[in-house]
């Protein structure tokens, strides 16, 4: 039997429509698929607030492990992705790009601490130590293109670093990005942790660009007049606002969602 | 009012109260719920929702620091907006009253003081009457006490009634608050007797829930207790306030009380000598959306204080 599938966004680890009722066809398609709303995108950010401690509390090795768990519910879900991307040489690339992606992560949860953490040499009776910790909630701008990886590659050092993070899928083709959410939702991410929404970016962007309770956005799927008026919006509450177009896996991806704390501990006391 | 109800006059009292019609009931809280309050209307609820605040901490663990911070808030929910009005009242325990008398000198903000063994209402009358008065004695202005639900529960309505005249009396100027607890009563008909119950004995306020106890307040038990409220107004002319306590922690659930409120009981009772919403957790979350809607964006916890 034929079963038409009706996508659902990904809030709170529940696949919802959206609060609105709406739904619109990317690309003169023939898939309904969800449009969300600002109170779907204040809803998921509720609950990725509210997931946030537990996450950035899990230890460096089990968030890896989750990360590799993704890896490997992904490629489990391989066949189903590559017809997703268009069949073919290339959307097997892809798929094999993006499980590669969350394994590379997976293995830097532990690491990078230990890369961009450092000891610095002070002029005094100190102990002077910088180590990396999570920013908090995170909005990523999902690219139009590649479809999977686009999002996969930054969504995967968001979640490396402790964060967690509402991804807006790109407009014109979100099924790839609904789809990985049922990775997420298989890989033991706690509720909340990952949240994917899809909708009409102009309505969506400015109510998460001026949110107080998101503390930084990827703009990698924007244009740039798009990042203008985020980085207008973002300055009610200093969100971050990243601007890194680079398409390769980085450990700087990683850093930056990260805030560098420093310690100053006395010694000779 | 009179201060003794005999027994037989109690019995035709209670005989007398009809029973609620249970699906009617959710049926019609679920709808008042369903109502769409938006900007300007929405900053009045929230204005009033602040108004109508008792602003509580019941914990073993309250110390009179935190009693001060609570007291701090509630003169001045928000620190640099004096917009945002005082709440109506703090509601601590009663070894805390001396506290809030000294915080709260010269402020609006009133000082509610829970009793008569406080969250079970199980001991003996002479001491609830006796915590009650001390409870007086130290500063309270209003008294919150609970039901002894275990004689409510067993029928022996008379016992209830008497405790709640003798503690009326105890309280002599302070307001009375009786609690019914009304996630131990069972059902809807019993509510409704616990109010006409509570009301005829002389209670100013009447009062869901203690807050301990899950289910604590929802919107169809308030829906019951007001509808007492109605018609006890109209069989003797004595309005009595209503307070709804325990789980309200959203804006979004204070206006739903509010609407309630107000399609059940009319204008009259959108003031806080009529209606109070209990609360240790609601307020950060309504002056968040009194933001919400000044601002135009999504408010964070990060920025108001931590209770």
């Amino acid at each position: 039997m034929d079963v038409r599938k009706t996508y659902k966004l990904f809030v709170n680890g529940e696949f919802v429509r959206s609060e609105s009722g709406r739904a619109y066809r990317p690309d003169g398609g023939k898939v309904n698929v969800p449009r969300g709303s600002r109170k779907d995108l204040r809803d998921a950010v509720r609950a990725a607030r509210t997931a946030f401690p537990g996450w950035a509390g899990r230890t460096a090795m089990n968030r890896g492990q989750v990360l590799y768990r993704a890896a490997e519910m992904l490629d489990g879900r391989a066949a189903q992705f590559v017809e997703l991307l268009g069949g073919g040489p290339r959307a097997r690339r892809e798929l094999d790009q993006s499980v590669e992606t969350l394994v590379w992560y997976a293995g830097w949860t532990d690491k990078l601490p230990q890369v961009t953490g450092t000891v610095n040499p002070v002029a005094g009776p100190y102990f002077n130590f910088t180590i990396p910790e999570p920013t908090g909630v995170v909005g990523i701008v999902a690219p139009q293109e590649p479809r999977l990886l686009g999002l996969v590659r930054r969504i995967a050092p968001v979640l490396c670093g402790g964060n967690v993070a509402i991804a807006l899928a790109a407009e014109s083709n979100p099924l790839a990005a609904l789809t990985l959410a049922e990775v997420f939702a298989t890989s033991d991410f706690p509720a909340g942790v990952v949240n994917i929404i899809s909708g009409q970016r102009k309505e969506l962007l400015p109510w998460l660009a001026s949110h107080m309770d998101v503390n930084a956005i990827d703009t990698v799927g924007c244009t740039a007049d798009e990042i203008k008026s985020i980085e207008e919006s973002a300055a009610g509450n200093v969100k971050r606002v990243i601007k890194l177009t680079e398409s390769e896996m980085s450990p700087y991806l990683i850093a930056a969602f990260m805030e560098m704390k420093t310690v100053w501990h006395p010694i000779g006391v | 009012m009179a201060t003794a109800l005999s027994l037989t006059h109690l019995g035709s009292l209670m005989r007398g109260v009809r029973s609620v019609d249970e699906v009617g009931a959710d049926e019609r809280a679920a709808s008042l719920a369903k109502r769409s309050i938006k900007k300007s209307s929405k900053l009045w609820a929230l204005d009033l929702a602040v108004r109508c605040m008792d602003l509580t901490t019941l914990e073993g663990a309250d110390t009179p620091g935190k009693v001060a911070a609570m007291c701090a808030k509630a003169v001045r929910p928000k620190p640099g907006d004096p917009t945002i009005p005082p709440v109506a009242a703090v509601c601590v325990y009663p070894l805390r009253i001396a506290d809030c008398v000294e915080h709260l000198r010269g402020s609006s903000v009133r000082i509610a003081s829970v009793a008569t063994a406080f969250p079970s209402g199980q001991s003996f009358t002479s001491i609830k009457v006796a915590e009650t008065e001390e409870a007086v004695r130290a500063g309270a202005q209003e008294i919150d006490m609970v039901i002894d639900r275990g004689a409510f529960l067993s029928g022996d309505y008379q016992r209830v009634y008497d405790e709640i005249v003798a503690v009326k009396e105890a309280c002599g100027d302070a307001h009375l608050k009786v609690i019914l607890e009304t996630g131990e009563l069972g059902n809807y008909d019993a509510v409704r007797r616990a109010s006409i119950l509570a009301m005829a004995a002389g209670a100013d306020f009447i009062k869901t829930s203690t807050g301990k106890v899950q289910p604590a307040a929802t919107l169809p038990v308030a829906l019951v207790m007001m509808e007492a409220i109605r018609d006890f107004l109209r069989e003797t002319g004595r309005p009595v306030g209503f307070k709804a306590a325990g789980g309200i922690r959203t804006a979004k659930q204070a206006i739903s009380y509010l609407v309630v409120t107000y399609e059940t009981l009319g204008a009259e009772w959108m003031t806080a000598d009529r209606l109070r919403l209990g609360a240790s957790t609601l307020l950060n979350d309504v002056l968040m959306q009194i933001d919400k809607e000044r601002s135009g964006a999504y408010q964070s916890g990060d920025y108001f204080t931590v209770d």
